[in-house]
């Protein structure tokens, strides 16, 4: 039988603040955590802007020695998971701790590990490359270093589909709660890599805006005048727990997760189809694992990376799967704002996407000034709104068409 | 030995994250330090930084406490 799993704590570092009230205030008053990239020289770089997290000291949530030790993607997952322990008011105690798990992804991993110890290698040869490289560098230590650092000793695992990453953590979790494996889920995702390696890559891949002047201006899903992503880095991580197991301890339950779907484009390594064929299944995948009719979803909080051709294969899919409701729900697209956080934007989005159920307002999609003639949803453009939303999804695709969705509810006993 | 105990002990400091008066000769790194095996590698390699030496690994295994690693330094200087 499937049990009920309730989201009873969050957790947030983003170029928008390192605290999840504040992040979702700032969703709140549109604005946008993107800038210049100040943590290396990118005058030889065609993309300069990213949103980078500021002010973030890994000493607060782990020891000295252990900040060497880590790469700042899993400084990020263990700062988020135990803001979000604090937040569900949970206590992992000897008790319950092989009944609390771990599930935190990231899309790519120790990517500043791998750049520096490169370095060591072709300078000073192997004998100089760390003991530590691969334990910092491996993508699944966020998850590693939660358990470690938490004393959670449920199931621990980690997800790997590039910017479908923290939506796929998530679900998965959702999954293990409702049949029975674990009773609470540290889940979500991490990712750090505001890097030489990334930002190069990315921009050889054209994937990223070059509106270096503008950089709060710069992602603008579903305008005309976009041109890319904006890379930015962070974690979202929540606590999920079964419901009656939230209840009797008394938590505070700030939405509830119902549906999970997945799907694979089988299409290309980096485009998604035009007609958003993958995207659109997946949708339909979690409605149907949620057991409910399209007509019930209110507000889908989209994958929206501000791409030319992703907003529209994903507005398209929309449209294949809502019919004639896809012109009523409302869809927004936090990206504009946080800029995309690749393996970690599942993990804020969904933790925005609980927000906007719990407090019944919808973020919105800033830079909405000409919408593209092929994007013409409701796209909650510019400014914050109140809604009566009773269902709400949140849509992550990544490279390699791996496609992610999660269907939230607001919460009623 | 004086000056060859101040280097090793700045080394140990920055790398394992201890209070200065915890590195004393007899400390043990394993035992007293916190060290685990991934920080008596990385020690190593500080050390052979340090000193400009090579320590061979077998040598390297015998070594336990901040007084032998002193002791091996001198001696190979």
């Amino acid at each position: 039988m499937k049990r009920r799993v309730v989201i009873t704590g969050v957790g947030v570092i983003s170029s928008l603040g390192n605290d999840a009230a504040v992040f979702w205030n700032n969703l709140l008053e549109g604005k946008s955590g993107i800038d210049k990239i100040t943590s290396f020289d990118v005058s030889d770089y065609p993309t300069q802007i990213a949103g980078e997290v500021k002010d973030f000291n890994p000493e607060a949530y782990m020891d000295k020695k252990e900040v060497r030790r880590t790469d700042r993607f899993a400084q990020f997952a263990l700062a988020a998971s135990k803001m979000a322990l604090q937040n569900a008011k949970l206590e992992i105690t000897p008790e319950i701790a092989p009944r609390v798990g771990v599930y935190i992804g990231s899309g790519i991993g120790g990517l500043a590990t791998w750049e520096d110890q490169h370095t060591v290698l072709m300078e000073k040869g192997p004998r100089r490359v760390s003991p530590f490289f691969i334990p910092m560098m491996i993508a699944n230590m966020a998850a590693g270093l939660v358990s470690i650092e938490t004393g959670a000793k449920g199931p621990t695992s980690s997800a790997m589909t590039a910017c479908a990453t923290g939506t796929n953590a998530i679900g998965d979790a959702f999954k293990l709660i409702q049949y029975g494996k674990a009773d609470v889920m540290i889940t979500g995702g991490a990712e750090a890599t505001i890097r030489p390696m990334a930002i190069a890559g990315f921009c050889s891949a054209k994937a990223m805006s070059t509106r270096n002047d503008e950089p709060q201006k710069a992602s603008r899903p579903f305008d005309r005048d976009r041109d890319g992503f904006v890379m930015s880095e962070g974690a979202g991580v929540l606590v999920l727990e079964e419901y009656e197991h939230a209840v009797k301890r008394g938590a505070t339950i700030i939405a509830e997760v119902i549906g999970y779907g997945l799907s694979g484009d089988a299409h290309h390594i980096t485009a998604p189809p035009e007609n958003g064929e993958g995207a659109a299944r997946c949708m339909q995948d979690a409605l149907h694992d949620a057991e409910i009719r399209p007509e019930d979803v209110g507000y889908i909080n989209a994958h929206g990376t501000s791409t030319d051709i992703g907003d529209i294969a994903e507005t398209r899919a929309i449209k294949t799967v809502f019919g004639d409701h896809a012109y009523k729900l409302a869809v927004s697209s936090t990206k504009s704002m946080t800029g995309h956080l690749l393996g970690a934007t599942g993990g804020v989005e969904a933790i925005a996407t609980a927000f906007a159920l719990r407090d019944q307002i919808l973020p919105p999609t800033i830079n909405l000034d000409n919408p593209d003639p092929e994007c013409d949803l409701d796209y909650v453009p510019n400014k914050a709104r109140r809604a009566d939303v009773k269902v709400a999804i949140s849509n992550t695709f990544g490279f390699g068409g791996h496609n992610a969705t999660i269907v939230l509810k607001r919460f009623e006993a | 030995m004086a000056d060859t105990f101040d280097r090793v002990k700045k080394i140990i400091i920055d790398r394992l994250g201890v209070e200065e008066e915890k590195v004393v000769m007899e400390a043990s790194f394993k035992e007293d330090l916190g060290a685990d095996s991934l920080d008596v590698v990385e020690l190593v390699m500080e050390l052979e930084d340090e000193f400009d030496m090579e320590i061979s690994d077998e040598d390297a295994e015998k070594i336990s406490t901040v007084g032998e690693v002193v002791k091996y330094i001198e001696s190979r200087q």
